[in-house]
């Protein structure tokens, strides 16, 4: 640095302080900014979905259907799909953590179409409140799979309003995603060469690319559920002529790349978690960053695994088998490096790799079940059961969360320039790990004796079982609900970050936090290095800074 | 492994079992392949896990400005890591298309059922006609087939103790075979959500030995039934189709004996095999798949006849018999030989 940090000074510009009124944060351009809007809306929508969620479980506690009315329980599940599939998880980490790391990472002071950002967070929010609107107006319960003829022609509540809010946020996904493609084509600093760039980004150019090629087709697919709907248009009706199982292929076609859209920036975290806090050079760096290509291009063609049961023919279903087994390869690739990178490293216990163990281990679990269900002998029992809830919860909710919150506490010293009470953080990380198993774990049994999806009731048999799960919800409210108090707290109270608190090498550690305005100060040279150079000088001598000798005495100039 | 629990931990699977009774021919080899995926699964998880936490605990950070080593380059774990789990899964996945396949390709001889789903109850048919609604009574060590359709929305039938499951789609017919080795009774759920009260549409599966199902069929307790084909054969008469596909000196319609399961040419050029699904669209919607060398006469029935109706009038196309004794204008309908006790009400000529 160039200018040391001294109390004395009057406060550095920030992209924080630049200006604190409403209208500069409504209005901003800065994807710093945008970021925080996202973050904002996206923890809304999680609270929400939470509730739904701990409902639920609430009323699954008995046998019976004693606490809400059918009616309500199947808006409950629905509710809580739509809210954390459409308004939660697909922008989580992208919108979040990608807008604000995507374009330091790469060196650049924005994204390639910052006022498109912007507009990408109303057209998001516009969406939300048209499903908000939907809930306050009596809700929706069609599954939040939207399944014809019950969608089109069955249900009564309010299917158009939640089919346009879902719409609409598809937009906000797919200008996103080109944002991010143009930002990481164009826009990269001179040094920053497509083998440099940080497995964040390749994870988020791969789930830009299905976010641009395979959103619009969930949107026609609504679309057309509209038309029929209100002109009686025959696609899906079988009344009518049409065919109900085509839109469970067309659904699909979007809905499992959705699922990459969902996990692949999960993994993206996860490789700056594990390196950075291995303070080593990831293991096998382009079989990481072409695994994340190859998942994406394979999660196109699978979605048929969706429909085993409908009386897909069985050559067909043998096809999607197979290929759906394939993405155990990839997968496999990825579990192995991230583990194999601890090997001769300089493993710290922080809380964010805590959050990345846990990942590990949960990840592997709902992969492991992932190819079980690909399997058709196994798929046909399970199908449709609690062991497909537990297999999606266990990736979603251990792998996708379990990401944004190990990123999130990764780069909330940057984020804000605080940190966050250590010992608080490391008990929400094992609550959430402890809870989740004990919540989703009992589930594949539960799916494989018998239990189907969205029950209200259910045999007595499967009481025990829920209990569990129920009682591990409790336990993972409690771990989720820690964050954000802590995180509140920290803002005001906690300890100034600086600039690299956990030293580890990327763009993003070489600027000050929270960053100025412009990303980078003016004046200062960047520094780009390989990914998780961790021999290079600039960051051992800021380590050894650390140490040793007093901090001015070696304070060398960067760059 | 069911008995094997149950020997060393007694009362454990009463509070808490972990399969479901194994109580069709098939239930066996799935739980095999649930198996050992699971100790594979179990075995592969172990192992990763383990490391990983010997790794995080051998390789922990000692002092704040220390770093790793160098970058490791091994290509081969990285072709280790990408060969082990494709051959376990190409394995794994022939055997588990072998074990759907046995799931999905009925025996000959199989029985033919027909079930009904709709909001929110299951409607069953036995073959001599009687029917049960969310109660579907069966012998043991018969193999059954079961012809679905639903009335409104995607259901799914599901009998966890058979290890079957197969959704019911309005406007097609699908099928689902098994076969009980037990007797008991055994719950069928619908696994597909289907709206207000899908957690309510289940029913029973009663397994009865054959000679008790044969006397359950006779039992007084049932009136008596008319068996789908000759109800369908009233229909055939009542609904006119007898009109212009009996007769044979008129050329309004195609003749419908020896019909099913035939290839048919169509206007448009193609072939197609006439099963029970074009059947049933032929008479919804007779212009879909029209025959060559005639013309679109023929009205819709769509909407005229409900699902059940259907069932029948298809039933009773398949007994017509071939074209010799069409000739004289008249109708044999063959013996039905499933149901010994329910006499048929025989073919008539008209």
């Amino acid at each position: 640095m160039s200018t040391p940090a001294v109390a004395a000074q009057p406060p550095r510009e920030t992209y924080i302080n630049t200006d604190w009124s409403l209208r500069s944060w409504l209005l901003t351009i800065d994807h710093k900014r945008i970021a925080w809007l996202y973050l904002i809306s996206i923890s809304g929508f999680f609270v929400l979905g939470g509730f739904f969620a701990l409902l639920i479980r609430l009323e699954l506690l008995t046998p019976a259907g004693d606490l809400v009315s059918p009616d309500t329980y199947n808006r409950l599940f629905t509710q809580h799909g739509v809210i954390m599939i459409f308004l939660f998880l697909i922008p989580s980490i992208p919108a979040v953590l990608g807008n604000f790391l995507i374009p330091i990472q790469i060196g650049a002071i924005d994204v390639a179409f910052p006022k498109l950002n912007l507009a990408s967070w109303y057209i998001y929010s516009l969406g939300g409140l048209f499903i908000v609107i939907a809930l306050a107006t009596g809700g929706v319960d069609t599954g939040w799979t939207f399944y014809t003829p019950l969608s089109s022609t069955y249900a009564n509540s309010q299917v158009m309003w939640v089919a346009v809010g879902v719409f609409i946020v598809g937009f906000s996904s797919i200008l996103t995603g080109l944002n991010f493609l143009v930002t990481i084509h164009t826009m990269r600093h001179k040094d920053m060469t497509w083998g440099r760039l940080p497995l964040f980004v390749w994870a988020s150019y791969a789930t830009s690319l299905i976010n641009v090629l395979g959103t619009p087709v969930v949107a026609i697919t609504i679309l057309l559920v509209g038309v029929e709907r209100m002109f009686g248009l025959a696609i899906f009706d079988p009344a009518l002529g049409g065919d109900p199982v085509l839109f469970q292929h067309l659904f699909w076609f979007y809905s499992h790349p959705a699922v990459y859209i969902m996990i692949l920036p999960a993994f993206g975290v996860i490789s700056e978690l594990m390196a950075g806090f291995s303070r080593k050079r990831i293991f096998g760096y382009n079989f990481i960053a072409a695994s994340s290509v190859g998942i994406a291009v394979l999660g196109f063609i699978v979605w048929a695994h969706h429909l085993f049961t409908t009386g897909l023919s069985v050559y067909a279903a043998t096809v999607f088998s197979a290929l759906t087994m394939l993405i155990a390869v990839p997968t496999a690739v990825k579990i192995i490096n991230w583990t194999t990178t601890m090997y001769q490293g300089s493993v710290s216990w922080d809380t964010p790799m805590l959050y990345a163990l846990g990942f590990l281990g949960l990840f592997l679990v709902g992969g492991l079940t992932g190819v079980m269900l690909a399997t058709l002998g196994i798929d046909i029992h399970v199908h449709d059961t609690y062991f497909v809830v537990a297999h999606f919860h266990y990736v979603m909710v251990g792998g996708a969360i379990m990401g944004f919150l190990g990123g999130l506490h990764y780069w909330w010293p940057k984020m804000t320039g605080r940190m966050y009470p250590e010992t608080f953080s490391k008990l929400s990380a094992l609550l959430v790990f402890a809870g989740f198993n004990l919540t989703f774990f009992p589930q594949f049994i539960l799916g494989y004796l018998g239990m189907p999806r969205r029950y209200h009731a259910y045999p007595e048999e499967f009481q025990v079982l829920n209990i569990f799960s129920s009682a591990g919800a409790s336990i993972l409210g409690v771990g989720y609900l820690l964050p954000g108090l802590y995180f509140a707290y920290s803002l005001v109270f906690g300890e100034k970050a600086g600039r690299n608190p956990w030293g580890t090498v990327g763009l993003e550690w070489q600027i000050p936090s929270p960053p100025p305005p412009h990303n980078f100060v003016e004046g200062e040279e960047i520094v780009v290095t390989d990914a998780y150079d961790y021999e290079h000088d600039l960051i051992r001598d800021d380590l050894d800074r650390r140490v040793g000798p007093p901090r001015d005495a070696r304070e060398v100039p960067v760059g | 492994m069911l008995e094997f629990i149950d020997k060393y931990l007694p009362g454990f699977l009463d509070n808490l079992p972990l399969l479901p009774p194994q109580a069709s021919t098939v239930a066996g080899d799935v739980d095999l392949l649930t198996l050992v995926w699971t100790l594979i699964s179990f075995a592969v998880g172990t192992l990763i896990v383990v490391v990983m936490i010997y790794l995080a605990v051998r390789y922990r950070r000692r002092a704040v400005n220390e770093v790793g080593g160098a970058e490791v380059h091994a290509p081969m774990v990285e072709i280790v890591s990408m060969l082990i789990p494709f051959i376990i899964s190409m394995g794994m996945f022939v055997w588990g298309t072998k074990v759907f396949v046995d799931l999905k390709r009925p025996p000959a001889d199989a029985v033919e059922y027909f079930a009904f789903g709709k909001q929110w109850m299951w409607k069953f048919q036995h073959p001599n006609g009687l029917r049960e609604i969310n109660n579907f009574t069966i012998p043991v060590d018969t193999p059954i087939k079961v012809t679905m359709t639903s009335e409104d929305v995607i259901h799914s039938f599901f009998i966890p103790a058979f290890r079957v499951k197969q959704d019911v789609v309005p406007g097609r017919y699908t099928t689902v075979w098994f076969e009980a080795t037990q007797t008991g009774q055994f719950r069928q759920l619908c696994a597909e959500y289907c709206g207000s009260e899908h957690s309510l549409m289940g029913g029973i599966v009663t397994v009865l030995e054959q000679d008790e199902y044969q006397a359950w069929l006779n039992g007084e307790q049932f009136e008596r039934t008319t068996t789908p084909s000759s109800s369908g054969e009233q229909l055939f008469t009542s609904l006119a189709c007898s009109t212009c596909h009996l007769s044979g000196d008129s050329n309004r319609g195609p003749a419908l004996h020896g019909l099913p399961g035939s290839e048919v040419q169509l206007a448009s050029g193609e072939t197609v095999i006439a099963d029970d699904a074009y059947l049933r669209e032929s008479i919804l919607e007779p212009r879909a798949k029209l025959r060559q060398g005639y013309v679109p006469l023929m009205p819709t029935f769509e909407g005229q006849v409900s699902e059940e109706q259907l069932h029948d009038l298809i039933a009773f196309i398949k007994t017509i018999e071939p074209e010799s004794s069409s000739r004289e204008g008249s109708v044999q309908v063959a013996e039905s030989n499933q149901t010994p006790g329910v006499s048929n009400a025989g073919g008539g000529g008209r």
